[in-house]
């Protein structure tokens, strides 16, 4: 578990990046904090492993505040996941996904069976071991960066749009993944970004953020959709640009369809 | 040719004497430079000062230096100590100014990605920061090598051994095959030298080789950019349900 008691964070130069934000990230959710860039949810992912420090009040993990833990150890037991995949080019796709068993003491073996347990978690050919990151698509460093992520099998997993720089097709797949996985291993998940579909389509808890990382609205997907809480969130979902509107139309066959904005079917409606 | 064949041990002795006073001065340029490089890099108001007084100290004439040194140091004026210190004096100045842009042109998420697995400081350093830099601090180790194998041969004017002192003595006996072979050999040593720096690179660093994706999808397919691999294509395959 994960929690935010009244943490402020104000830069050097004066910035309020994070003013008095509160908020509990439950044990084995998928929490998602979305909003605009600026809005201060990177800030707040990175008070989790210490790469920031709040200004004021603390942060927790399993009711231990962080400031009073090695900065060190806490990060190699909390899994990150970064944008652009922020692997190492010059260690290959093994030695980048043993790097924390490694720094942890994992002999060199053990470690090379785990990035390999690892690469197969998350649809990896084995082949790809030992090419370096620069020789990957996309997709693939951002499976090695979710893979590196989890061989320490750490309790919780921060994730920093992890899936921005993908085309949207290895985008739908990469999220797809990442939804089985959470299933399968029942880690807690911090997701950021700015994307309200990808906050929608993973998310058991969105928190959409305005500047400050003011809380605009929590909640589950379903309660964006059917209430959401102000004219902000209702344009950030695109609410009233009829984005998320399908219409219902009934087929020859007495099926009913259902159309979205565009008149392109979405899907048939089961009864 | 003659003069060659009959002065062989002569020209292996030179050779050596070269090769022993150059190479000491390479390495300690080297060592000398990664910290000083570090301070410029991480300390924002060193960089000035130190990148500016290494490149003073390039402009530093050499023969005036190969005087006042031994003045300096305590040490007899033939001693070929002087010649290395003189020489990892250069070597520092082109050094330094290559370890604090290696350093400066890490890619920021790589340092981010390596603090946030949870690297410790000097370990970060060491197995991330420093082989990063490398391809950048081997080029400017390379220029280093070759130039004070070069410098090198200036110590025969206040009669030091090296290669230099072949051409002296050739310049003075008239004997042209001897100031030849001294040329010749130092430009020989230098790259060589210059060519175990490359190779030593290839070893060390085999990433740096490895041509990105996109500059391998650039020259083989302009204008395509849906060349996805084969894992993602067989992912994208099996996915035949859409979030709903």
């Amino acid at each position: 578990m994960i929690s935010y008691g009244s943490v402020t964070k104000r830069f050097r130069d004066g910035t309020v990046a994070v003013n008095n934000f509160s908020l509990s990230v439950p044990r084995g959710s998928l929490t998602v904090l979305a909003g605009s860039s600026g809005c201060g949810k990177t800030t707040l992912m990175r008070m989790v492993n210490r790469m920031v420090d709040p200004s004021e009040g603390q942060v927790a993990v399993d009711g231990q505040d962080v400031a009073g833990q090695d900065p060190v150890a806490l990060r190699r037991r909390i899994g990150y996941v970064m944008q652009n995949s922020g692997l190492l080019p010059h260690r290959t796709v093994g030695q980048n996904i043993a790097t924390v068993p490694r720094l942890t003491g994992m002999d060199r073996s053990a470690a090379r069976r785990k990035a390999a347990d690892m690469m197969d978690l998350v649809g990896l050919a084995p082949e790809l071991a030992n090419r370096y990151p620069a020789q990957l698509s996309g997709g693939q460093q951002q499976r090695v960066g979710v893979a590196r992520g989890l061989a320490a099998d750490p309790e919780i997993l921060l994730m920093d749009e992890p899936f921005g720089a993908v085309d949207p097709l290895v985008r739908a797949d990469l999220q797809r993944q990442l939804v089985d996985l959470h299933h399968q291993l029942g880690t807690t998940i911090l997701f950021v970004t700015h994307d309200m579909d990808e906050a929608l389509t993973l998310g058991d808890h969105i928190v959409l953020l305005q500047a400050g990382a003011r809380i605009a609205q929590q909640g589950t997907p379903k309660d964006f959709v059917s209430a959401p809480a102000s004219d902000f969130v209702r344009d950030f979902l695109g609410l009233d640009r009829g984005q998320r509107t399908l219409h219902r139309e009934t087929a020859a066959d007495g099926s009913v369809l259902l159309l979205d904005p565009h008149g392109r079917p979405a899907g048939v409606l089961a009864e | 040719m003659r003069w060659i064949l009959d002065n062989l041990p002569l020209i292996a002795d030179r050779l050596w004497a070269h090769v022993a006073t150059s190479l000491p001065a390479i390495v300690l340029a080297l060592l000398i430079s990664l910290p000083l490089g570090w301070l410029a890099h991480r300390y924002r108001p060193l960089n000035g000062p130190l990148l500016t007084g290494a490149g003073l100290m390039y402009a530093l004439p050499s023969l005036p230096l190969f005087i006042v040194l031994p003045v300096l140091i305590g040490t007899g004026v033939r001693d070929a100590v002087n010649v290395v210190v003189a020489l990892t004096l250069y070597g520092v100045a082109l050094m330094v100014r290559s370890v604090a842009d290696g350093l400066d042109g890490i890619p920021p998420e790589a340092r981010n990605a390596a603090t946030a697995l949870g690297y410790r400081p000097l370990r970060r350093f060491l197995a991330v920061d420093l082989p990063l830099a490398g391809p950048v601090i081997l080029s400017g180790l390379r220029v280093v090598a070759v130039s004070t194998v070069s410098l090198c041969t200036v110590g025969a004017v206040l009669g030091i051994p090296s290669l230099g002192m072949l051409f002296t003595d050739g310049f003075q006996r008239g004997i042209l095959a001897q100031i030849l072979t001294g040329i010749v050999l130092t430009v020989a040593l230098a790259l060589a030298l210059d060519r175990l720096l490359v190779l030593a690179g290839r070893l060390l660093m085999p990433w740096a080789r490895t041509p990105s994706r996109r500059a391998v999808r650039r020259s083989h397919r302009p204008g395509r950019s849906d060349q996805t691999d084969q894992t993602d294509q067989t992912d994208q395959a099996g996915q035949s349900v859409m979030p709903s």
